[in-house]
């Protein structure tokens, strides 16, 4: 069903949904890029609509409010454990086409492959998600190429135009909130881009017999280990445990999980110092096929949505793109 | 919903000592558990670490733990009496049932000796199950020998061949490589022979190429892989190789699978 409100409207709108929901988007941080008087935007808490980067896309993923970088398993003293409690309020999650097809990544990882996991769960089932339309694309972002421009898996869609904002509400229970604030009914389609800068064919029939492709290390040879890849793409799921005590009884603290990188030193040794993966050149392999082979050859569908921040991350300027376009041409010329 | 990282206290029953650094910590556990699976064990404040099932008993299971990290360091420091946490069993473990009426194979290296000991006790103490059983076992020295006392009963009903790569001199057991006894080994009717191989990778390398010169077919050959795994359940991604995930699918495969694994 769609809307039609005043800005008036759709603020007094958000103001009573921040009684229920713990409201998250993507907003500026100004001054905490990565640069001197640079910015970033990346997910936080928001009080009010004015809060949101709604032209950029983020150079943090939305994942950090379902995943948060690093979250407590449990504390423990010196014989007992207990869990921490799950946020009392709903979460609103605003977020754009790309991010939202993201989220069946990690639906996919944690409550399908193995048992369920039990703190990304309760969380995911608190969790509701805005859509925020794409103008223009982004920087680097390939959506088109991978299908992912477009979605209706959202609860409800905003625009704001000036004096007016534009809502799509699929879901029932957001709706009464428009219904109540005499919204006019119209039709609304939500905004998506259909071209991209950035082609991206991904090479067919891939197997194993790839990994020993001169690309890897060819690409490797200039990646610097340091993980921003993983630690933007909103589809990286990896953690590693952490134990950590406090300063004043070292006999109590906390098991926590923190987001993992497969591109630092130490993700796959083993006790003894045995290390599978040793040069950044099969790092690179084996993060790429994750996303645009193994993935697939597991669950049925591509993983990587084309989202493109982790080109525009990388400080090498290492391009997944062309890594994966180039990729596709070796193997065209192969076939 | 069940918290699948939440730990369980589990009593350290007793604890036998192999080496100066590795030791057998015989845990309390009752339920279903096979060999080749493995338990998180962690102590609050150090972590957690992925450990194979070594022996299962009565309401207890065994923990071969080696001194080489963080946790398995602290984990020497609680002897018995003293609780340790441990979530699991994980993985798919081995099934005898596979291995009865063949002619076994064990070839094992150092604490590879672990995940496939429950194989090597069942079949010595029933050894009419099988056609016959062979475990061939390598450790660095005399001094790194593991199970020395589980070797004196595997001796009276099957086939062992215990070496070390080097010894002082005036040893009188057997030296060399695993790898070395292969060769030789008398197997009288291959395609029903089963072979069951575990240690380090390197080890696992060479032993394989032996085994499939002697004509085994890769689908007689089993293997368990070792990698770092921090949640046992799917998602924390470190043990993926290709599109399995060793925590879920392994760590025991059929060589026919397995061999096309590449980390």
């Amino acid at each position: 069903m769609g809307y039609q409100i005043s800005r008036k409207a759709a603020d007094d709108i958000f103001a009573q949904l921040r009684e229920s929901y713990d409201i998250f988007a993507p907003k500026v941080f100004a001054g905490e890029g990565c640069f001197s008087d640079t910015d970033v935007i990346r997910y936080g808490k928001i009080d009010s609509l004015d809060e949101i980067e709604w032209a950029r896309r983020s150079d943090y993923s939305f994942k950090e409010a379902l995943l948060p970088v690093n979250e407590t398993l449990f504390y423990f003293t010196e014989d007992e454990t207990s869990v921490p409690a799950c946020r009392q309020k709903d979460l609103l999650i605003f977020l754009k086409s790309c991010d939202l097809h993201a989220l069946k990544r990690l639906d996919t990882i944690y409550l399908e492959n193995g048992p369920e996991d039990f703190y990304y769960k309760r969380l995911r089932e608190k969790a509701h998600f805005v859509l925020m339309g794409c103008g223009e694309t982004c920087d680097n972002g390939f959506c088109v190429s991978m299908g992912t421009n477009r979605t209706d898996a959202y609860d409800l869609y905003l625009k704001l135009d000036g004096k007016t904002v534009l809502a799509d509400c699929p879901s029932e229970k957001l709706r009464g909130f428009f219904e109540r604030a005499d919204a006019s009914v119209c039709n609304v389609e939500p905004e998506y881009v259909s071209e991209n800068t950035e082609e991206v064919t991904l090479p067919k029939n891939l197997s194993v017999k790839d990994f020993s492709n001169p690309i890897w290390e060819e690409y490797g040879s200039r990646c610097i280990g340091c993980g921003r890849c993983n630690f933007v793409c909103p589809t990286c799921t990896c953690f590693t445990m952490q134990d950590i005590h406090y300063r004043d009884n070292e006999n109590v603290g906390e098991r926590r999980r923190v987001w993992a990188s497969c591109q630092v030193d130490g993700y796959d040794e083993i006790a003894g110092g045995i290390e599978f993966r040793k040069t950044q050149g099969e790092r690179l392999r084996f993060k790429v096929m994750h996303k645009i082979y193994d993935f697939e050859k597991r669950f049925g569908y591509t993983m990587c949505v084309g989202c493109g921040r982790c080109d525009t991350v990388c400080p090498e300027y290492i391009s997944y793109t062309t890594l994966i376009n180039k990729l596709n041409m070796i193997k065209k010329e192969e076939a | 919903m069940k918290n699948e990282y939440i730990p369980f206290p589990s009593q350290v029953k007793k604890i036998i000592q192999h080496t100066d650094i590795e030791y057998t910590f015989r845990m309390s556990f009752s339920g279903d558990v096979k060999p080749g699976q493995f338990f998180e064990v962690s102590i609050p404040r150090y972590g957690e670490a992925p450990i194979s099932v070594s022996g299962i008993g009565e309401d207890t299971v065994d923990l071969t733990i080696r001194k080489v990290g963080r946790v398995t360091d602290r984990i020497f420091q609680h002897y018995e009496g003293n609780t340790l946490l441990m979530r699991g069993p994980y993985g798919n473990g081995f099934d005898v049932e596979k291995f009865k009426g063949k002619e076994v194979v064990v070839i094992a290296g150092g604490t590879g000796l672990s995940p496939v000991k429950g194989i090597v006790d069942y079949f010595a103490q029933n050894p009419q199950e099988a056609v016959r059983t062979t475990l061939i076992a390598g450790f660095k020295s005399p001094e790194d020998i593991l199970f020395k006392e589980d070797f004196k009963e595997w001796e009276k009903t099957i086939k062992v061949i215990k070496t070390v790569d080097a010894a002082p001199e005036g040893y009188d057991g057997l030296t060399g490589m695993v790898t070395a006894y292969i060769p030789d080994l008398s197997l009288t009717d291959i395609p029903n022979t089963v072979f069951i191989t575990v240690g380090p990778p390197v080890m696992i390398k060479f032993t394989i190429g032996e085994i499939l010169k002697r004509g085994v077919p890769n689908e007689n050959i089993w293997i368990s892989h070792e990698r770092k795994m921090c949640c046992g359940l799917g998602k924390c991604g470190h043990c993926k190789m290709d599109s399995t995930y060793i925590c879920l699918d392994g760590p025991v495969f059929n060589y026919a699978e397995g061999k096309d694994l590449i980390d």
